[in-house]
């Protein structure tokens, strides 16, 4: 394994694409780009598991990514069943516009 | 080789992340997630974890993006198209973005600066998919079960939150 690639650089990786889910959820107003955001945070944190687990010679790591999956796909599932029934009663997607519970 | 790959589906990985956050065009952002979710894949596979690599094109890139899809057509492109991309709060995200990176650069520098990093440890023999899932039926059992209860609940919940009331 002399030309591996360190654990630090899968890490950084990581990090990259969660900061980006980030920045992604607090710029745009368009509610399915933000859930979207939000499944690429989840693959960012999939990534960072994966890497410790492969590194570490543990499993778990790997079955905890495959929780996430499965959860990632509930969370998806109800939040675009949320937007449907967001649109059809407010005629808009705009989080700004959203603001009934707003205090 | 490793690295070579490591660095093309890395350097994938992020722009086509940064292309999904900056697209004005919603049906842009989803296929370039779809991207994202494809190098993410390969990242996977890099790692040893051929099954998860696996799970990832058939659940992300098959199953959600073709959910994510459907509820585009369904509410109308050309209303949601409209929404501004930037408003008053954006400083303040690029702001947080900023700091976040400078984080990440701190564990950078860390990193370069330790001693040594640790080897990989040696792949798990007989393959992957076989010891994950003999781990995920004896050990992750209980889990594996509450996981399955948890994606019903959550089909159940999207079913009767999207269906159209007929009998009120």
């Amino acid at each position: 394994m002399s030309g591996a690639v360190p654990l630090s650089y899968y890490l950084i990786l990581g990090a990259l694409l969660f900061i980006i889910g980030a920045v992604g959820v607090l710029t745009r107003r368009n509610a399915l780009v933000i859930l979207m955001s939000i499944e690429l945070m989840l693959n960012a944190v999939n990534i960072t598991l994966v890497a410790f687990s492969r590194f570490q010679g543990n499993f778990t790591g790997q079955i905890f990514s495959l929780f996430i999956i499965a959860v990632a796909a509930a969370e998806a599932a109800v939040g675009l069943a949320i937007i449907i029934v967001l649109f059809n009663n407010r005629e808009t997607l705009n989080v700004d516009e959203i603001n009934l519970m707003k205090w | 080789m490793e690295p070579f790959f490591f660095f093309l589906f890395a350097a994938g990985a992020v722009i086509s992340a940064l292309l999904v956050i900056s697209r004005r065009n919603i049906m842009h952002c989803a296929l370039f997630l779809v991207l994202t979710f494809f190098f993410v894949a390969a990242i996977f596979v890099l790692l040893n974890a051929e099954f998860l690599a696996a799970v990832q094109v058939l659940v992300y890139a098959g199953a959600i993006m073709v959910l994510f899809t459907f509820v585009i057509f369904l509410v109308h492109i050309p209303r949601t198209e409209k929404i501004r991309r930037t408003f008053g709060q954006k400083n303040l995200a690029l702001a947080l973005g900023v700091f976040l990176g400078l984080e990440v650069a701190y564990i950078v520098y860390g990193a370069i600066s330790a001693p040594a990093s640790p080897a990989a440890a040696p792949v798990v023999q007989g393959g992957n998919t076989e010891s994950f899932g003999v781990a995920l039926f004896t050990r992750f059992l209980f889990p594996f079960e509450i996981v399955s209860v948890l994606l019903l609940a959550a089909m159940i919940g999207a079913i009767v939150l999207a269906k159209k009331e007929i009998d009120r």
